[in-house]
């Protein structure tokens, strides 16, 4: 294999893998706090919609900012979008997995609904302002390993890793992130030294839903380039299982999202390579999801997870 | 009393569910400029009446049926699973492996007798859907791994493995496109000619007798037979049923094998019934996710299924003529998640409702209700 191919393997992984580090620490933070989010797939479809409508009435006047500035709107509109899993969950006492299939059963419908209505189709227009690829000034001219990992990459990809370290900083260095930990491990014991059991459920939903629509708003924006029904598939689904992967750890789950991109970048772009074009796109494709299985089933088995996730806290009168 | 208020709410919560999803989704059609009246009649109208003639129209009321069906069985297998305390999120897959299963039987014996090839089809469909949700079942019982990720996992391992199957497993000569087979015989269908013809030409089948029947199965098995019994104990306390001497492995493994055959003929009937071939599938089935919604807003039931399931099919075809005046099908998808999100926070609705018409006696039964502990999405599992 020559340079070039590894290189490419490489900035393509590091493409797909972007949203799925952010959405994976969306999640960790939300699971953290005790919140089980498996409406984190609907989260990223606000967020791509809501990112490409904005590209694409904003391109004009923002230039080559837009794409920055509409995964922060993407963010913000999953923040929004997931304001109804942190009420139902937090405060109407819904089952987590019902209300997160809520999410799930909405968002695409929802987002079409708008399309429609917006642009009296299906599906919207391309965007003007795509993320492309960026070289570090000094970095590049290391031997190999600049070429590899810092010539035409993706940028936003390593915008999420720092925001993975940022993450595990905040989670397990900070007194906000140890009260988030105390919540979704014990919200009883966190209740009576005085924590506010809901105000950190909801921070933590909150984050997820932030981290979410950016994952998604990253991802339209960086590979399809519009915003159709078809454009977050399971994205969503692999985020969670890297997160599970990942040991609800930021990094943990940071090197799955990895992993995951390296796997769903092969499955696409495979055919390139010489030995793996020969294996049959059906195990890249099922490759994350099948790991995690066997991750949980050899390694985490029963006590994994924050303790108190997936139930209801109750405050006593 | 307080018994009798509570069943009461529990009937009203449906149907407090629906009114409220439709005015929520009315709300949305007008904020983006659309006349809800307008949009809602189109789609009954749709529903039961003939656009040209305005009499009541059987070929779209036979298609009610025929999109009930499936709707039923995955709904009764995300019942059995739910009433065992198991989350089977992975109805779309076991649907699924239910659907390829039975039109690969089918397309694989064109001349065999119908009395051979149409009961064997279904057998296999169902029989590949209850595997697909014993794994989830096993990996539970011995190792206590989510059965939520696990199916959950499953359904996209299942979703790319049904495309494999047919692009690069199946026989040439059983493709009628790339990614689409032939269309199976007569003697493998489910559809049978005075169906049909009652109903003008929809596509009517035998599906939704099936599902009928099925429906009276299941709520004899929950309700009249020891193993009905067992597998709603373990639901309820899982310690207290192992301390009397029920194997609550067994229990689990068995409930998620029925719930997945369930979903698995849900598949069959989309198959041999409906469509009559298999595509490939982008995305997971919405009958897996659908059927969860119908079971929900049934509450588990019965009679709730059945009616639920119509409603959801009226929704659902409706959606299509909303389209006519203009306003997105998906509107009605929209309606459906906001139906589940209140059948989801019902404890609010209990709770206003004996607040409201009942005072603080009801409003304690409520919260008393609602204390009791549940073993919901209980990740890793305790047992």
């Amino acid at each position: 294999m020559d340079m070039n191919l590894i290189a490419s393997i490489v900035t393509q992984t590091l493409v797909y893998a972007a949203p799925l580090i952010l959405t994976a620490l969306g999640g960790v933070f939300s699971e953290r706090s005790g919140i089980v989010n498996v409406g984190l797939e609907g989260i990223m479809v606000m967020g791509a919609f809501s990112a490409i409508v904005f590209n694409i009435e904003m391109a004009d006047q923002l230039g080559a900012w837009t794409p920055w500035i509409a995964v922060l709107v993407g963010g913000g509109i999953g923040l929004i979008f997931s304001l109804m899993h942190a009420v139902a969950t937090i405060n109407f006492r819904a089952d987590h997995i019902i209300s997160g299939t809520v999410m799930n059963l909405m968002a695409p419908s929802l987002a079409i609904f708008l399309v429609k209505s917006m642009y009296g189709k299906g599906q919207t227009d391309n965007i003007k302002e795509i993320f492309g690829y960026d070289t570090f000034p000094v970095l590049k001219d290391i031997p190999v390993i600049g070429k590899i990992f810092f010539t035409d990459t993706s940028l936003p990809a390593y915008v999420a890793i720092l925001i993975a370290v940022l993450a595990w900083f905040i989670i397990f260095k900070t007194r906000f992130g140890l009260r988030l930990r105390s919540v979704g491990e014990h919200p009883q014991a966190a209740d009576t030294l005085g924590i506010n059991v809901y105000a950190m459920r909801y921070a933590g939903v909150l984050i997820s839903g932030f981290l979410g629509g950016m994952g998604g708003a990253l991802f339209a924006q960086s590979t399809s380039g519009r915003f159709a029904i078809t454009t977050i598939a399971g994205q969503g689904f692999i985020s969670m299982a890297a997160m599970i992967f990942g040991k609800w750890n930021p990094l943990g789950a940071m090197g799955a999202a990895l992993f995951f991109g390296f796997a769903q970048n092969i499955s696409i772009a495979g055919g390139k390579i010489p030995l793996i074009s020969s294996i049959p796109a059906v195990y890249l494709q099922s490759a994350p999801y099948v790991l995690t299985i066997l991750v949980l089933v050899l390694f985490l088995g029963k006590a994994s997870g924050p303790k108190a996730n997936g139930t209801n806290y109750i405050k006593s009168k | 009393m307080s018994k009798k208020g509570e069943k009461i709410r529990n009937i009203l919560v449906p149907i407090i569910a629906v009114l409220l999803g439709f005015i929520i989704g009315g709300l949305i059609m007008a904020g983006f400029g659309h006349d809800p009246i307008v949009g809602y009649r189109r789609m009954f109208e749709t529903v039961f009446l003939n656009p040209q003639t305005k009499t009541i129209n059987p070929k779209n009321i036979g298609e009610i049926f025929v999109s009930a069906g499936p709707l039923i069985f995955t709904a009764l297998g995300f019942s059995v699973a739910n009433s065992a305390g198991f989350f089977n999120i992975g109805l779309s897959g076991q649907a699924l492996c239910g659907w390829v299963a039975s039109i690969w039987v089918a397309l694989a014996m064109p001349e065999a007798p119908k009395a051979v090839v149409l009961p064997l089809a279904i057998l296999v469909g169902m029989i590949c859907g209850a595997i697909a949700a014993a794994i989830p079942g096993i990996l539970r019982a011995f190792f206590g791994t989510s059965e939520v990720i696990v199916t959950i996992m499953m359904n996209y391992i299942l979703l790319y493995t049904s495309t494999h199957i047919v692009n690069n497993v199946m026989s040439e000569s059983y493709m009628q496109n790339k990614g689409v087979t032939k269309v199976i015989g007569a003697n493998g269908s489910l559809r049978a000619n005075f169906l049909t013809q009652i109903s003008n030409g929809s596509r009517l089948n035998m599906g939704i007798f099936l599902a009928l029947i099925f429906l009276v199965l299941v709520w004899f098995l929950m309700k009249k037979t020891t193993l009905g019994f067992e597998i709603r104990s373990v639901g309820l306390n899982p310690f207290a049923s192992e301390y009397a001497g029920m194997s609550s492995k067994r229990t689990i493994i068995v409930s998620m094998v029925i719930s997945g055959a369930l979903a698995g003929l849900g598949g069959v009937v989309q198959g041999l019934g409906t469509f009559q071939n298999f595509f490939v599938q982008g995305s997971s089935l919405s009958i897996g996710f659908d059927g969860m919604a119908v079971s929900l807003l049934g509450g588990g039931s019965s009679v709730g299924i059945l009616l639920s399931a119509l409603l959801f099919s009226i929704l659902k075809l409706g959606g299509q003529g909303m389209q006519f005046a203009g306003i997105p099908s998906e509107l009605v998808d929209v309606d459906i998640a906001i139906i589940i999100f209140f059948v989801a926070i019902s404890f609010v609705i209990r709770f206003l409702l004996a607040k409201l018409f009942a005072g603080k006696k009801e409003v304690a039964v409520v919260e008393e209700i609602e204390k009791k502990p549940v073993n919901q999405g209980d990740e890793g599992g305790t047992l």
